[in-house]
């Protein structure tokens, strides 16, 4: 179950930056990068929680700057 | 970690860590990865373009900065907390008595209400942009925006604080969660600028044109500022000077069980605070290259809205990631600072105490130059914290070479020890008057205060240990 899921979020992930690439050599438009990223955004956070379950840290409470 | 091992309620709270509950370095790169990629870094790398700073001081000075961010953390945090192995709240205690950390710990909540107003500020930045509600900011420090973003952060508060009141666990799982993918939006972002700055080759970049353009542009509008290569350095070396010099990641460094996770802040201050910082700095200068009206305030001077700059970068990815990052860091802080409240009033509830927390953070929302005076009250936060680091560096090394009894508090058995209150008070009013009365740059006034503030602890020390063993007879 989470071999697919980490699949997935490495996919999401890789759609916010691979366009952003893209678009830095020209290759796409900035329309094409928003609607990328987007679709990554819904991706990771549908993919990353099944996996990602991680303990809090100790300290979660406390707050970085 | 197994919390079965605790015997306080929280996780060794009030006793050493335990050698089975020690965790190796990746655990802390992994944390701190996360951590430093926060609603504050869209403030903060705006300001520092807005402040005048030139690329080249950026690029070299934060590099430096936090490179020295990182040594402190790894020789002066991780070696406490290795021998100690206690929070620094306990540690505390132990030296300076429960009531004065008690008083600690609620200007430690009031100032944390401050950040989270500004993180109110931010998310409300963001949620205002598809209802084209305009973030002015007002010329006066206490001056109210547009009424419609009033209303706005009024509503965005009351939900963080909502939420807040009902733990802090969910929303620290979702901060974890969306970590990697903020790092992503950060980096993204920052590409995306540079292509609408035109500088898609080494040379452009080097050139930097696009930088001075925007500079020129700041300081036409907003009159001549300027932030040096030193200052940029100091800032990036102690805007977390709460946190190592102040020792307060004490509490998390005590479970590590080998120095080499000393150096795991590195990979947070490089990505959050370096990546991070110039990618969202970059945003400012591609909106006042794209769109210079709209990086404009109603006074005719540019304001960072850190909501519409992602969102003419990214869309609405860079909207999500605002408001995530806002609330994410927001959260977590009014919880914190509703502990900190009960902790003074003990009979009362912890929800209330949050919901309060989440009104004082609100109401500082509500004044958006507070968060756009970031860049000095992260100094301020320094020096009022910091210094709490001197008192335990101080007893932890030098009071036994001094003849000195350490963790004094625990072994007299006093609820405030004077010669802590003094020497913690005394720098950093010196320290306040300095920033606010004679106008010193925050940051500036940190490891002054933190070494007045031990020297101060030493002396003291001599003479009110002295007094109570005789009087006691118990001391030593």
């Amino acid at each position: 179950m989470n071999m697919p899921a980490k699949i997935m979020s490495l996919i999401s992930l890789s759609a916010v930056i691979v366009p952003c690439l893209l678009y830095f050599a020209s290759a796409i438009g900035l329309d094409a990068v928003k609607w990328a990223a987007l679709a990554g955004t819904i991706g990771w956070f549908i993919a990353t929680p099944i996996w990602m379950s991680r303990a809090l840290p100790k300290d979660a409470a406390e707050v970085e700057i | 970690m197994n919390d079965d091992n605790s015997n306080s309620g929280g996780e060794f709270e009030r006793e050493r860590v335990p050698d089975s509950a020690l965790l190796g370095s990746g655990k802390f790169w992994g944390m701190y990865a996360g951590e430093h990629a926060a609603g504050t870094e869209f403030m903060i790398g705006p300001l520092f373009l807005a402040a005048g700073a030139s690329l080249q001081d950026l690029i070299l000075g934060l590099l430096l900065g936090n490179f020295l961010a990182v040594l402190t953390w790894r020789f002066l945090v991780t070696p406490i907390a290795m021998a100690k192995r206690m929070t620094l709240y306990y540690q505390l205690e132990r030296i300076a008595g429960g009531s004065l950390v008690k008083f600690y710990n609620l200007i430690n909540g009031l100032l944390f209400c401050f950040l989270a107003g500004a993180m109110v500020t931010v998310s409300a930045s963001a949620v205002g942009v598809p209802f084209n509600i305009a973030f002015d900011v007002p010329e006066s420090m206490l001056g109210l925006s547009n009424p419609s973003f009033t209303a706005l952060v009024s509503i965005v508060g009351v939900v963080i604080a909502v939420v807040a009141a009902g733990g802090y666990e969910r929303v620290a799982q979702v901060a974890n969660i969306a970590a990697p993918w903020m790092i992503a939006v950060f980096a993204a972002c920052g590409i995306i600028s540079l292509v609408q700055l035109n500088a898609t080759s080494m040379a452009a970049i080097t050139e930097g044109k696009f930088w001075t353009d925007a500079i020129e542009f700041v300081q036409e509008k907003n009159g001549p500022q300027t932030f040096g290569f030193w200052q940029i350095v100091v800032f990036a070396w102690l805007c977390n000077g709460a946190m190592h010099f102040g020792m307060a990641d004490l509490s998390i460094f005590r479970f590590a069980r080998s120095k080499a996770s000393g150096w795991a802040p590195a990979i947070g201050m490089f990505l959050g605070h370096y990546m991070a910082w110039i990618a969202a700095a970059l945003l400012l200068a591609a909106l006042i290259k794209l769109t210079p009206s709209l990086a404009l305030g109603t006074d005719g001077k540019v304001a960072a809205n850190p909501g519409l700059l992602a969102f003419q970068a990214l869309g609405w990815t860079g909207i999500l990631c605002v408001v995530i990052a806002g609330w994410t860091t927001a959260n977590p802080t009014i919880y914190r600072a509703g502990l900190a409240f009960q902790g003074v009033l003990p009979k009362s509830s912890r929800t209330a105490m949050t919901l309060v927390a989440g009104a004082v953070a609100t109401i500082a929302g509500a004044f958006p130059n507070l968060s756009a005076q970031l860049l000095g009250f992260v100094g301020t936060y320094g020096t009022v914290l910091g210094p709490m680091g001197a008192v335990i560096f101080v007893d932890f090394y030098l009071m036994k070479k001094f003849g000195l009894r350490d963790e004094y508090a625990t072994h007299s058995g006093i609820q405030v020890n004077v010669a802590v209150l003094i020497a913690w008070l005394l720098p950093v009013a010196i320290g306040l008057y300095l920033i606010f009365g004679q106008g010193l740059f925050a940051a500036y006034a940190v490891i002054p205060c933190w070494i007045a503030c031990g020297v101060i602890y030493l002396v003291l020390s001599k003479f009110t240990q002295s007094s109570v063993s005789i009087s006691q007879g118990n001391i030593r």
